[in-house]
Protein backbone atom coordinates (compact mmCIF):
# COMPACT_ATOMS: atom_id res chain seq x y z
CA UNK A 1 0.00 0.00 0.00
CA UNK A 2 1.41 3.21 -0.78
CA UNK A 3 1.66 5.94 0.99
CA UNK A 4 -0.32 8.95 0.43
CA UNK A 5 -0.48 10.44 3.91
CA UNK A 6 0.64 13.48 4.64
CA UNK A 7 0.87 15.23 7.99
CA UNK A 8 0.05 18.95 8.89
CA UNK A 9 0.96 19.32 12.07
CA UNK A 10 -1.78 17.76 14.29
CA UNK A 11 -3.88 17.19 11.04
CA UNK A 12 -3.15 13.91 8.73
CA UNK A 13 -4.61 13.95 5.45
CA UNK A 14 -4.99 11.19 3.70
CA UNK A 15 -3.47 12.70 0.20
CA UNK A 16 -1.30 15.42 0.02
CA UNK A 17 -3.52 17.84 -2.74
CA UNK A 18 -6.31 20.21 -1.57
CA UNK A 19 -7.75 23.08 -3.04
CA UNK A 20 -6.56 26.76 -2.89
CA UNK A 21 -8.75 29.57 -1.22
CA UNK A 22 -10.90 30.90 -3.68
CA UNK A 23 -10.48 28.49 -6.30
CA UNK A 24 -12.89 26.39 -4.32
CA UNK A 25 -16.48 25.94 -3.43
CA UNK A 26 -19.93 24.17 -2.74
CA UNK A 27 -20.29 24.72 -6.70
CA UNK A 28 -17.80 22.45 -7.19
CA UNK A 29 -19.40 19.51 -5.53
CA UNK A 30 -21.91 19.35 -9.04
CA UNK A 31 -18.75 17.98 -10.29
CA UNK A 32 -16.82 15.31 -8.60
CA UNK A 33 -17.03 13.75 -5.20
CA UNK A 34 -15.32 16.41 -2.82
CA UNK A 35 -14.38 13.45 -0.57
CA UNK A 36 -11.46 12.58 -2.54
CA UNK A 37 -9.42 15.52 -1.17
CA UNK A 38 -6.96 16.20 1.23
CA UNK A 39 -8.74 18.86 2.55
CA UNK A 40 -11.46 21.71 1.95
CA UNK A 41 -10.21 25.32 1.68
CA UNK A 42 -12.80 27.64 1.97
CA UNK A 43 -12.87 30.96 0.40
CA UNK A 44 -11.75 33.63 2.55
CA UNK A 45 -14.49 35.64 4.79
CA UNK A 46 -14.20 38.51 6.49
CA UNK A 47 -16.91 39.66 9.51
CA UNK A 48 -18.67 41.90 7.20
CA UNK A 49 -20.38 41.67 4.10
CA UNK A 50 -18.09 43.06 1.19
CA UNK A 51 -19.60 43.46 -2.03
CA UNK A 52 -15.51 43.00 -4.15
CA UNK A 53 -14.07 44.53 -6.98
CA UNK A 54 -15.44 46.83 -9.79
CA UNK A 55 -15.27 44.49 -12.60
CA UNK A 56 -13.04 43.19 -14.59
CA UNK A 57 -12.36 41.19 -11.78
CA UNK A 58 -9.87 38.56 -13.72
CA UNK A 59 -7.88 38.57 -17.37
CA UNK A 60 -5.48 36.27 -18.78
CA UNK A 61 -2.02 37.11 -19.54
CA UNK A 62 -0.30 34.28 -21.55
CA UNK A 63 -0.92 31.31 -19.81
CA UNK A 64 -1.71 32.57 -16.58
CA UNK A 65 -4.32 34.89 -15.30
CA UNK A 66 -4.87 37.89 -12.95
CA UNK A 67 -7.08 38.47 -10.67
CA UNK A 68 -8.41 41.27 -8.24
CA UNK A 69 -12.11 39.81 -7.11
CA UNK A 70 -11.60 41.93 -3.32
CA UNK A 71 -13.04 39.22 -1.20
CA UNK A 72 -17.30 39.60 -1.66
CA UNK A 73 -17.66 38.39 1.58
CA UNK A 74 -21.38 37.39 2.73
CA UNK A 75 -20.48 37.95 6.20
CA UNK A 76 -19.69 35.78 9.09
CA UNK A 77 -23.06 34.48 9.70
CA UNK A 78 -24.17 33.78 6.84
CA UNK A 79 -21.14 31.33 6.75
CA UNK A 80 -21.85 29.54 9.77
CA UNK A 81 -25.21 29.04 9.15
CA UNK A 82 -24.54 27.80 5.43
CA UNK A 83 -21.29 26.49 4.24
CA UNK A 84 -19.64 24.91 7.72
CA UNK A 85 -23.06 23.10 7.42
CA UNK A 86 -22.52 21.97 4.04
CA UNK A 87 -19.31 20.40 4.74
CA UNK A 88 -20.24 18.32 7.51
CA UNK A 89 -20.60 15.26 5.71
CA UNK A 90 -17.57 14.91 4.28
CA UNK A 91 -14.25 13.19 6.07
CA UNK A 92 -12.00 15.65 4.85
CA UNK A 93 -11.13 18.33 7.25
CA UNK A 94 -12.53 21.38 7.20
CA UNK A 95 -10.05 24.74 6.60
CA UNK A 96 -11.44 27.81 7.09
CA UNK A 97 -9.80 31.05 5.56
CA UNK A 98 -10.23 34.87 7.20
CA UNK A 99 -9.31 37.57 6.42
CA UNK A 100 -9.63 40.69 8.07
CA UNK A 101 -8.16 44.68 8.38
CA UNK A 102 -6.84 44.92 11.58
CA UNK A 103 -5.79 41.95 14.74
CA UNK A 104 -9.07 43.37 16.32
CA UNK A 105 -11.18 42.18 14.15
CA UNK A 106 -8.85 39.29 13.00
CA UNK A 107 -9.20 38.02 16.62
CA UNK A 108 -13.18 38.10 16.83
CA UNK A 109 -13.22 36.47 13.37
CA UNK A 110 -11.22 33.70 14.47
CA UNK A 111 -13.27 32.86 17.50
CA UNK A 112 -16.29 33.14 15.74
CA UNK A 113 -15.37 30.70 13.59
CA UNK A 114 -13.60 28.35 15.71
CA UNK A 115 -16.63 25.72 16.20
CA UNK A 116 -17.52 22.54 15.72
CA UNK A 117 -17.20 20.76 11.79
CA UNK A 118 -13.80 23.37 11.61
CA UNK A 119 -10.70 21.63 11.14
CA UNK A 120 -7.85 24.43 10.77
CA UNK A 121 -7.73 28.19 9.72
CA UNK A 122 -6.00 29.42 7.30
CA UNK A 123 -5.09 32.77 8.06
CA UNK A 124 -5.01 35.40 4.93
CA UNK A 125 -2.34 38.08 6.13
CA UNK A 126 -1.55 38.75 2.70
CA UNK A 127 -4.44 41.29 2.78
CA UNK A 128 -3.97 45.04 3.87
CA UNK A 129 -3.70 45.84 7.68
CA UNK A 130 -6.05 48.97 7.70
CA UNK A 131 -4.53 50.12 10.91
CA UNK A 132 -0.88 51.12 9.68
CA UNK A 133 -0.17 51.70 5.81
CA UNK A 134 -2.61 49.50 4.38
CA UNK A 135 0.31 47.09 3.47
CA UNK A 136 -0.46 43.62 4.07
CA UNK A 137 0.26 41.99 7.20
CA UNK A 138 2.71 39.56 5.25
CA UNK A 139 5.04 41.66 4.26
CA UNK A 140 6.35 42.47 7.77
CA UNK A 141 7.57 40.14 10.27
CA UNK A 142 6.59 42.58 12.95
CA UNK A 143 3.31 42.49 11.73
CA UNK A 144 3.10 39.00 10.87
CA UNK A 145 4.11 37.85 14.58
CA UNK A 146 1.68 40.64 16.11
CA UNK A 147 -1.89 39.32 14.31
CA UNK A 148 -0.73 35.50 14.44
CA UNK A 149 0.30 35.51 18.48
CA UNK A 150 -3.31 37.83 19.00
CA UNK A 151 -5.00 34.56 17.07
CA UNK A 152 -2.78 32.01 18.51
CA UNK A 153 -4.26 32.99 21.72
CA UNK A 154 -8.00 33.32 20.34
CA UNK A 155 -8.10 29.59 18.95
CA UNK A 156 -7.23 26.38 19.96
CA UNK A 157 -8.12 25.20 16.24
CA UNK A 158 -4.44 24.71 13.91
CA UNK A 159 -3.89 28.18 12.21
CA UNK A 160 -2.10 27.89 9.15
CA UNK A 161 -0.46 31.25 8.06
CA UNK A 162 -1.23 32.24 4.13
CA UNK A 163 2.24 34.15 3.20
CA UNK A 164 2.41 36.85 0.16
CA UNK A 165 5.35 36.75 -2.18
CA UNK A 166 5.07 40.74 -2.30
CA UNK A 167 7.72 40.86 0.05
CA UNK A 168 11.53 41.13 0.53
CA UNK A 169 11.52 39.28 3.48
CA UNK A 170 10.35 36.06 2.74
CA UNK A 171 12.56 33.85 5.69
CA UNK A 172 11.91 36.45 8.33
CA UNK A 173 8.56 36.37 7.69
CA UNK A 174 7.85 32.74 7.67
CA UNK A 175 10.07 32.79 11.20
CA UNK A 176 8.07 35.12 12.66
CA UNK A 177 4.55 33.11 12.18
CA UNK A 178 6.70 29.97 13.16
CA UNK A 179 7.32 32.00 16.44
CA UNK A 180 3.86 33.47 17.36
CA UNK A 181 2.50 29.85 16.95
CA UNK A 182 1.51 29.35 13.14
CA UNK A 183 0.95 25.32 13.04
CA UNK A 184 1.74 25.42 9.51
CA UNK A 185 2.13 28.15 6.64
CA UNK A 186 0.91 28.50 2.95
CA UNK A 187 3.41 29.55 0.59
CA UNK A 188 1.82 31.41 -0.94
CA UNK A 189 -0.81 34.08 -2.21
CA UNK A 190 -0.74 35.81 -5.74
CA UNK A 191 2.13 38.24 -6.77
CA UNK A 192 1.05 42.09 -7.51
CA UNK A 193 0.52 42.58 -11.19
CA UNK A 194 -0.78 44.29 -13.80
CA UNK A 195 -1.92 44.35 -17.78
CA UNK A 196 -3.18 47.11 -19.55
CA UNK A 197 -5.17 47.03 -23.03
CA UNK A 198 -2.98 48.71 -25.56
CA UNK A 199 -5.66 49.57 -27.88
CA UNK A 200 -7.66 51.12 -25.09
CA UNK A 201 -4.95 52.04 -22.86
CA UNK A 202 -7.07 50.52 -19.72
CA UNK A 203 -5.57 48.27 -17.33
CA UNK A 204 -7.46 45.21 -18.17
CA UNK A 205 -8.67 44.52 -14.63
CA UNK A 206 -11.12 46.99 -12.59
CA UNK A 207 -8.73 47.70 -9.73
CA UNK A 208 -5.98 48.50 -12.18
CA UNK A 209 -3.88 45.89 -10.59
CA UNK A 210 -3.97 42.30 -9.15
CA UNK A 211 -2.97 39.13 -8.17
CA UNK A 212 -0.63 36.60 -11.06
CA UNK A 213 -1.46 32.87 -10.50
CA UNK A 214 -1.04 30.16 -12.74
CA UNK A 215 1.84 27.85 -14.21
CA UNK A 216 3.98 31.88 -14.88
CA UNK A 217 3.86 32.11 -11.53
CA UNK A 218 4.83 28.78 -9.91
CA UNK A 219 8.53 29.06 -9.86
CA UNK A 220 8.21 31.85 -7.57
CA UNK A 221 6.18 30.55 -5.56
CA UNK A 222 8.43 27.07 -5.29
CA UNK A 223 11.44 29.48 -4.51
CA UNK A 224 9.45 30.53 -1.86
CA UNK A 225 8.16 27.41 -0.69
CA UNK A 226 11.87 26.09 -0.76
CA UNK A 227 13.09 28.98 1.18
CA UNK A 228 10.56 29.17 4.16
CA UNK A 229 10.90 25.18 4.31
CA UNK A 230 14.51 25.26 4.89
CA UNK A 231 13.97 28.38 7.60
CA UNK A 232 11.04 26.78 10.01
CA UNK A 233 10.74 23.67 11.29
CA UNK A 234 6.84 23.54 11.20
CA UNK A 235 5.30 21.89 7.66
CA UNK A 236 4.97 24.61 5.00
CA UNK A 237 1.61 23.73 2.05
CA UNK A 238 3.02 24.88 -1.46
CA UNK A 239 0.57 26.91 -3.53
CA UNK A 240 1.02 28.54 -6.89
CA UNK A 241 0.64 27.83 -10.73
CA UNK A 242 0.58 23.66 -10.26
CA UNK A 243 -1.13 22.53 -13.09
CA UNK A 244 0.66 18.86 -13.63
CA UNK A 245 1.84 16.04 -11.39
CA UNK A 246 5.28 17.11 -12.06
CA UNK A 247 4.38 20.35 -10.13
CA UNK A 248 3.19 18.70 -7.51
CA UNK A 249 6.07 16.61 -7.15
CA UNK A 250 8.54 19.67 -7.53
CA UNK A 251 7.07 21.42 -4.62
CA UNK A 252 7.07 18.16 -2.35
CA UNK A 253 10.76 17.92 -3.36
CA UNK A 254 11.50 21.13 -2.67
CA UNK A 255 9.95 20.62 1.40
CA UNK A 256 6.04 21.18 0.92
CA UNK A 257 4.62 18.29 2.89
CA UNK A 258 1.12 19.11 0.87
CA UNK A 259 -0.12 21.50 -2.13
CA UNK A 260 -3.26 23.62 -2.72
CA UNK A 261 -4.26 23.58 -6.61
CA UNK A 262 -5.62 27.13 -7.54
CA UNK A 263 -5.89 28.42 -10.82
CA UNK A 264 -5.93 25.25 -12.72
CA UNK A 265 -9.58 24.00 -11.23
CA UNK A 266 -10.59 26.74 -13.06
CA UNK A 267 -9.47 25.59 -16.75
CA UNK A 268 -10.05 22.06 -16.13
CA UNK A 269 -12.66 21.62 -12.61
CA UNK A 270 -11.21 17.84 -12.31
CA UNK A 271 -7.76 18.81 -12.13
CA UNK A 272 -7.18 17.47 -8.30
CA UNK A 273 -8.71 14.05 -8.65
CA UNK A 274 -6.44 13.68 -11.59
CA UNK A 275 -3.39 14.53 -9.85
CA UNK A 276 -4.78 12.29 -6.58
CA UNK A 277 -5.13 9.33 -9.62
CA UNK A 278 -1.96 10.36 -10.95
CA UNK A 279 0.28 10.34 -7.37
CA UNK A 280 0.05 6.80 -6.97
CA UNK A 281 1.72 6.20 -10.48
CA UNK A 282 4.37 8.11 -9.58
CA UNK A 283 5.51 6.92 -6.44
CA UNK A 284 5.71 3.32 -8.00
CA UNK A 285 7.58 4.80 -11.10
CA UNK A 286 9.86 5.65 -8.67
CA UNK A 287 10.16 2.98 -6.68
CA UNK A 288 8.96 4.77 -3.60
CA UNK A 289 6.67 3.72 -1.24
CA UNK A 290 5.16 7.17 0.03
CA UNK A 291 4.80 10.84 -0.28
CA UNK A 292 6.92 11.58 2.88
CA UNK A 293 10.12 10.20 1.43
CA UNK A 294 9.45 12.96 -1.38
CA UNK A 295 9.48 16.07 0.95
CA UNK A 296 12.44 17.88 1.38
CA UNK A 297 14.12 15.64 -0.53
CA UNK A 298 15.91 18.48 -2.69
CA UNK A 299 19.50 17.67 -3.59
CA UNK A 300 20.79 21.21 -2.15
CA UNK A 301 23.90 20.23 -0.44
CA UNK A 302 26.35 22.26 -2.78
CA UNK A 303 24.37 25.62 -1.83
CA UNK A 304 25.73 27.84 1.36
CA UNK A 305 23.05 29.34 3.29
CA UNK A 306 23.33 32.64 2.07
CA UNK A 307 22.35 31.72 -1.44
CA UNK A 308 19.60 29.71 -0.03
CA UNK A 309 18.19 32.93 1.51
CA UNK A 310 18.80 35.62 -1.20
CA UNK A 311 16.16 37.26 -2.00
CA UNK A 312 17.59 38.83 -4.94
CA UNK A 313 18.43 37.42 -8.46
CA UNK A 314 22.28 37.32 -8.58
CA UNK B 1 -6.77 8.44 -19.77
CA UNK B 2 -9.18 10.20 -19.99
CA UNK B 3 -9.99 13.14 -17.65
CA UNK B 4 -13.81 11.74 -17.73
CA UNK B 5 -13.27 8.53 -16.34
CA UNK B 6 -11.70 9.29 -13.05
CA UNK B 7 -15.11 11.13 -12.69
CA UNK B 8 -16.72 10.19 -9.60
CA UNK B 9 -20.73 11.05 -9.36
CA UNK B 10 -21.16 13.42 -6.31
CA UNK B 11 -24.25 12.92 -4.28
CA UNK B 12 -25.88 16.72 -5.14
CA UNK B 13 -28.75 18.52 -3.42
CA UNK B 14 -32.05 17.64 -5.10
CA UNK B 15 -31.34 21.58 -6.66
CA UNK B 16 -28.09 20.97 -8.04
CA UNK B 17 -27.87 19.35 -11.32
CA UNK B 18 -24.25 17.05 -12.15
CA UNK B 19 -21.80 19.05 -14.32
CA UNK B 20 -19.57 17.12 -16.84
CA UNK B 21 -16.14 17.96 -17.92
CA UNK B 22 -16.09 15.69 -21.46
CA UNK B 23 -14.15 15.64 -24.36
CA UNK B 24 -16.46 16.03 -27.41
CA UNK B 25 -15.38 15.00 -31.37
CA UNK B 26 -16.10 18.00 -33.62
CA UNK B 27 -18.42 16.64 -36.38
CA UNK B 28 -18.11 20.47 -38.82
CA UNK B 29 -17.05 23.28 -38.17
CA UNK B 30 -17.72 25.82 -40.79
CA UNK B 31 -18.56 29.30 -41.83
CA UNK B 32 -22.49 30.24 -41.74
CA UNK B 33 -21.60 33.57 -43.22
CA UNK B 34 -18.70 36.07 -43.26
CA UNK B 35 -18.56 36.62 -39.67
CA UNK B 36 -20.47 33.37 -38.01
CA UNK B 37 -19.70 29.72 -37.91
CA UNK B 38 -21.38 26.88 -36.60
CA UNK B 39 -19.33 24.49 -34.63
CA UNK B 40 -21.16 20.75 -34.33
CA UNK B 41 -19.99 18.06 -31.52
CA UNK B 42 -20.21 14.99 -31.04
CA UNK B 43 -21.71 14.28 -27.46
CA UNK B 44 -22.40 11.84 -24.91
CA UNK B 45 -26.35 11.44 -23.80
CA UNK B 46 -25.40 12.88 -20.30
CA UNK B 47 -24.64 16.58 -21.29
CA UNK B 48 -27.40 16.95 -23.21
CA UNK B 49 -30.24 17.19 -20.55
CA UNK B 50 -30.10 21.18 -21.55
CA UNK B 51 -32.15 24.04 -20.64
CA UNK B 52 -32.51 26.85 -23.07
CA UNK B 53 -30.35 29.96 -22.03
CA UNK B 54 -27.87 27.59 -20.75
CA UNK B 55 -23.95 27.65 -21.54
CA UNK B 56 -21.09 25.38 -21.76
CA UNK B 57 -17.63 26.63 -20.53
CA UNK B 58 -14.95 25.50 -23.72
CA UNK B 59 -11.17 24.82 -23.21
CA UNK B 60 -10.66 26.47 -26.56
CA UNK B 61 -7.80 24.56 -28.52
CA UNK B 62 -4.26 26.35 -28.37
CA UNK B 63 -2.30 26.65 -31.50
CA UNK B 64 0.76 28.82 -32.78
CA UNK B 65 -1.22 31.69 -33.04
CA UNK B 66 -3.71 31.45 -30.46
CA UNK B 67 -2.75 30.42 -26.78
CA UNK B 68 -6.10 31.57 -25.13
CA UNK B 69 -5.80 30.33 -20.96
CA UNK B 70 -9.27 30.45 -19.54
CA UNK B 71 -12.37 28.08 -20.83
CA UNK B 72 -14.56 30.72 -22.94
CA UNK B 73 -18.15 30.91 -22.36
CA UNK B 74 -20.88 29.92 -24.87
CA UNK B 75 -24.71 29.87 -24.98
CA UNK B 76 -25.85 26.34 -26.66
CA UNK B 77 -27.05 26.99 -29.95
CA UNK B 78 -28.62 23.64 -30.20
CA UNK B 79 -29.08 20.87 -28.08
CA UNK B 80 -30.16 17.24 -29.72
CA UNK B 81 -30.49 14.43 -27.32
CA UNK B 82 -32.15 12.49 -30.19
CA UNK B 83 -28.91 12.72 -32.95
CA UNK B 84 -26.02 13.07 -29.86
CA UNK B 85 -25.55 16.67 -30.99
CA UNK B 86 -24.34 19.88 -29.18
CA UNK B 87 -24.31 22.88 -31.48
CA UNK B 88 -22.47 26.07 -31.21
CA UNK B 89 -22.89 29.61 -33.48
CA UNK B 90 -19.95 31.84 -32.74
CA UNK B 91 -18.37 35.24 -34.33
CA UNK B 92 -14.35 35.46 -34.21
CA UNK B 93 -13.73 38.29 -32.70
CA UNK B 94 -10.79 37.49 -29.75
CA UNK B 95 -7.92 34.92 -28.85
CA UNK B 96 -10.75 32.42 -28.28
CA UNK B 97 -13.10 32.09 -30.86
CA UNK B 98 -10.21 32.57 -33.26
CA UNK B 99 -8.38 28.95 -31.17
CA UNK B 100 -12.15 27.64 -31.73
CA UNK B 101 -12.66 28.80 -35.44
CA UNK B 102 -9.43 26.11 -36.15
CA UNK B 103 -11.23 22.98 -35.03
CA UNK B 104 -11.31 20.74 -37.80
CA UNK B 105 -13.35 17.57 -38.08
CA UNK B 106 -12.82 14.54 -35.67
CA UNK B 107 -9.99 16.98 -33.54
CA UNK B 108 -11.43 17.00 -29.92
CA UNK B 109 -12.96 19.94 -27.91
CA UNK B 110 -13.23 19.41 -23.87
CA UNK B 111 -15.97 21.11 -22.20
CA UNK B 112 -17.94 22.33 -19.33
CA UNK B 113 -21.52 21.60 -18.78
CA UNK B 114 -23.92 22.51 -19.03
CA UNK B 115 -24.07 25.51 -17.02
CA UNK B 116 -26.25 28.00 -15.35
CA UNK B 117 -29.63 28.58 -15.12
CA UNK B 118 -31.98 28.85 -18.36
CA UNK B 119 -35.14 30.19 -19.58
CA UNK B 120 -38.15 29.62 -17.87
CA UNK B 121 -41.88 29.20 -20.39
CA UNK B 122 -44.55 29.67 -17.62
CA UNK B 123 -47.43 27.68 -18.39
CA UNK B 124 -49.44 30.65 -19.10
CA UNK B 125 -47.32 32.13 -21.02
CA UNK B 126 -49.15 31.73 -24.51
CA UNK B 127 -47.52 34.19 -26.85
CA UNK B 128 -44.03 34.57 -26.86
CA UNK B 129 -41.90 37.41 -28.66
CA UNK B 130 -38.15 37.06 -28.95
CA UNK B 131 -35.99 40.05 -29.71
CA UNK B 132 -32.41 39.63 -30.26
CA UNK B 133 -29.78 41.31 -32.06
CA UNK B 134 -26.74 39.69 -34.10
CA UNK B 135 -24.90 36.39 -32.34
CA UNK B 136 -27.75 37.04 -29.45
CA UNK B 137 -30.07 35.42 -31.44
CA UNK B 138 -28.24 32.18 -30.71
CA UNK B 139 -28.75 32.03 -27.45
CA UNK B 140 -32.51 32.46 -27.88
CA UNK B 141 -32.47 29.47 -30.79
CA UNK B 142 -32.77 27.01 -28.47
CA UNK B 143 -36.05 28.86 -26.64
CA UNK B 144 -37.65 28.89 -30.03
CA UNK B 145 -37.77 25.17 -30.44
CA UNK B 146 -38.89 24.96 -26.87
CA UNK B 147 -41.59 27.00 -27.76
CA UNK B 148 -42.41 25.18 -30.57
CA UNK B 149 -42.56 21.95 -28.55
CA UNK B 150 -44.67 23.28 -25.96
CA UNK B 151 -47.01 24.69 -28.96
CA UNK B 152 -46.60 28.59 -27.79
CA UNK B 153 -47.11 31.31 -30.07
CA UNK B 154 -43.90 32.83 -30.69
CA UNK B 155 -42.83 36.06 -32.79
CA UNK B 156 -39.14 36.69 -33.37
CA UNK B 157 -37.51 40.06 -34.22
CA UNK B 158 -34.50 39.45 -35.66
CA UNK B 159 -32.34 42.69 -35.65
CA UNK B 160 -29.01 43.01 -37.47
CA UNK B 161 -26.25 45.66 -39.36
CA UNK B 162 -27.39 44.54 -42.66
CA UNK B 163 -29.44 41.99 -43.98
CA UNK B 164 -26.60 38.81 -45.26
CA UNK B 165 -25.64 38.73 -41.37
CA UNK B 166 -29.34 37.95 -40.06
CA UNK B 167 -29.01 35.17 -37.85
CA UNK B 168 -31.35 32.20 -37.33
CA UNK B 169 -34.42 33.80 -39.29
CA UNK B 170 -34.92 30.73 -41.28
CA UNK B 171 -34.28 28.67 -38.49
CA UNK B 172 -37.32 30.30 -36.34
CA UNK B 173 -39.10 30.23 -39.48
CA UNK B 174 -39.07 26.52 -39.60
CA UNK B 175 -40.49 26.61 -36.12
CA UNK B 176 -43.60 28.51 -37.26
CA UNK B 177 -42.64 31.66 -35.70
CA UNK B 178 -43.79 34.76 -37.06
CA UNK B 179 -40.62 36.41 -38.00
CA UNK B 180 -39.64 40.13 -38.37
CA UNK B 181 -36.44 41.41 -39.53
CA UNK B 182 -34.94 44.78 -39.23
CA UNK B 183 -31.56 46.11 -39.97
CA UNK B 184 -29.38 48.98 -39.10
CA UNK B 185 -28.94 49.19 -43.25
CA UNK B 186 -32.27 50.16 -44.34
CA UNK B 187 -32.87 52.04 -40.63
CA UNK B 188 -35.18 49.77 -39.61
CA UNK B 189 -33.38 48.87 -36.53
CA UNK B 190 -33.65 51.79 -34.49
CA UNK B 191 -35.31 52.10 -31.40
CA UNK B 192 -38.30 53.87 -32.27
CA UNK B 193 -38.73 51.73 -35.12
CA UNK B 194 -38.48 48.66 -33.11
CA UNK B 195 -40.84 50.09 -29.94
CA UNK B 196 -44.04 50.51 -33.59
CA UNK B 197 -43.40 46.78 -34.26
CA UNK B 198 -43.50 45.31 -30.49
CA UNK B 199 -46.81 47.95 -29.81
CA UNK B 200 -48.05 46.38 -32.84
CA UNK B 201 -47.72 43.02 -31.78
CA UNK B 202 -49.28 43.44 -28.49
CA UNK B 203 -51.96 45.45 -30.21
CA UNK B 204 -52.60 42.24 -32.22
CA UNK B 205 -51.80 39.38 -30.98
CA UNK B 206 -50.84 40.32 -27.16
CA UNK B 207 -47.70 39.38 -25.64
CA UNK B 208 -47.66 37.23 -22.51
CA UNK B 209 -43.77 37.46 -22.49
CA UNK B 210 -40.72 39.05 -23.63
CA UNK B 211 -37.25 37.06 -24.20
CA UNK B 212 -34.26 38.73 -24.89
CA UNK B 213 -30.30 38.90 -25.20
CA UNK B 214 -27.21 40.74 -24.77
CA UNK B 215 -28.01 44.43 -26.22
CA UNK B 216 -28.61 47.52 -23.87
CA UNK B 217 -29.97 49.11 -26.40
CA UNK B 218 -32.50 45.98 -26.42
CA UNK B 219 -32.63 45.99 -22.54
CA UNK B 220 -33.33 49.63 -21.92
CA UNK B 221 -36.74 49.49 -25.07
CA UNK B 222 -38.24 46.34 -24.02
CA UNK B 223 -37.82 47.04 -20.09
CA UNK B 224 -39.69 50.01 -20.75
CA UNK B 225 -42.81 48.39 -23.17
CA UNK B 226 -42.61 45.59 -20.21
CA UNK B 227 -43.04 48.53 -17.30
CA UNK B 228 -45.82 50.29 -19.58
CA UNK B 229 -47.88 46.84 -20.58
CA UNK B 230 -46.85 45.10 -17.26
CA UNK B 231 -45.46 42.14 -19.52
CA UNK B 232 -42.60 39.97 -17.83
CA UNK B 233 -39.53 39.42 -19.52
CA UNK B 234 -36.07 37.55 -19.21
CA UNK B 235 -33.00 38.07 -20.38
CA UNK B 236 -29.68 36.47 -20.80
CA UNK B 237 -26.71 37.53 -20.07
CA UNK B 238 -23.13 38.17 -20.50
CA UNK B 239 -20.00 38.83 -18.61
CA UNK B 240 -16.32 37.48 -18.51
CA UNK B 241 -16.08 34.75 -16.75
CA UNK B 242 -13.17 32.32 -15.52
CA UNK B 243 -14.51 29.06 -13.55
CA UNK B 244 -17.69 29.42 -15.34
CA UNK B 245 -19.60 27.04 -12.15
CA UNK B 246 -19.82 30.17 -9.50
CA UNK B 247 -16.38 29.77 -7.48
CA UNK B 248 -14.41 32.89 -8.10
CA UNK B 249 -16.97 35.36 -8.10
CA UNK B 250 -15.53 37.31 -11.55
CA UNK B 251 -18.74 37.46 -13.16
CA UNK B 252 -21.12 39.51 -10.97
CA UNK B 253 -23.03 42.12 -12.43
CA UNK B 254 -25.40 44.27 -10.53
CA UNK B 255 -28.81 44.21 -10.55
CA UNK B 256 -32.06 46.06 -8.80
CA UNK B 257 -34.04 44.04 -6.56
CA UNK B 258 -36.68 45.16 -4.28
CA UNK B 259 -35.22 48.79 -4.62
CA UNK B 260 -31.72 47.32 -3.74
CA UNK B 261 -28.83 46.99 -5.85
CA UNK B 262 -27.95 43.43 -5.21
CA UNK B 263 -24.93 41.54 -7.08
CA UNK B 264 -25.57 38.34 -8.62
CA UNK B 265 -22.99 35.63 -10.67
CA UNK B 266 -24.06 35.69 -14.17
CA UNK B 267 -22.47 32.07 -14.30
CA UNK B 268 -24.76 30.48 -11.02
CA UNK B 269 -27.60 33.06 -11.28
CA UNK B 270 -27.74 33.53 -14.55
CA UNK B 271 -27.59 33.99 -17.44
CA UNK B 272 -30.49 34.23 -17.26
CA UNK B 273 -31.87 36.83 -15.31
CA UNK B 274 -35.84 38.89 -15.18
CA UNK B 275 -35.53 41.78 -17.41
CA UNK B 276 -36.74 44.44 -14.81
CA UNK B 277 -34.16 43.52 -12.68
CA UNK B 278 -31.51 44.04 -15.14
CA UNK B 279 -28.81 47.02 -15.27
CA UNK B 280 -27.22 47.66 -18.42
CA UNK B 281 -23.84 48.72 -18.67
Amino acid sequence: MLGLTTKIGSLTLKNPIMPASGTFSEDLAQIFDLDVLGAHVTKTITREKRNGNPTPRVCEVRGSMLNSIGIPSKGVDAFIENVIPFYAKYDAPLVVSISAGSADEFVTLCEEVSIAGVDAIEVNISCPNIEEDGKAFAMRPSTTEMVMKRLRNATDLPLWAKLTPNTGETTEVAKAAEAAGADALVVSNTLLAMAIDIKTRKPKLGNLMGGLSGPAFKPIALRMAFQCAKSVDIPVIGCGGIATIEDVIEYLIAGASAVQIGTATFIEPTIMVRLIDELPNYLKSQDLDSVSELIGSVRDEEAADGLVFMEAAP
Amino acid sequence: MSIFTSQIAPELPPEAHQIYEVDCTVKSNTPVNGEYRLLKLDAPQEILNCEPGQFFHLLCPTTSEFQPYFRRPMSIYGYYPDKGELHFLYKVTGEGTSALATLQTDDFLNVLGPLGCGFDIHPDWENLLLVARGVGLATLAPLALEARRQNRQLTAICSARSSDVLMSVDYFRSLGANVITVTDEDGSSDVENLRQLIEEQIANTGIDAIYTCGSNRLLKLLQSIGKQHNIPGQIALEQQMACGIGMCQCCVRPFERNGKIVQERVCKEGPVFDLQEAIGC
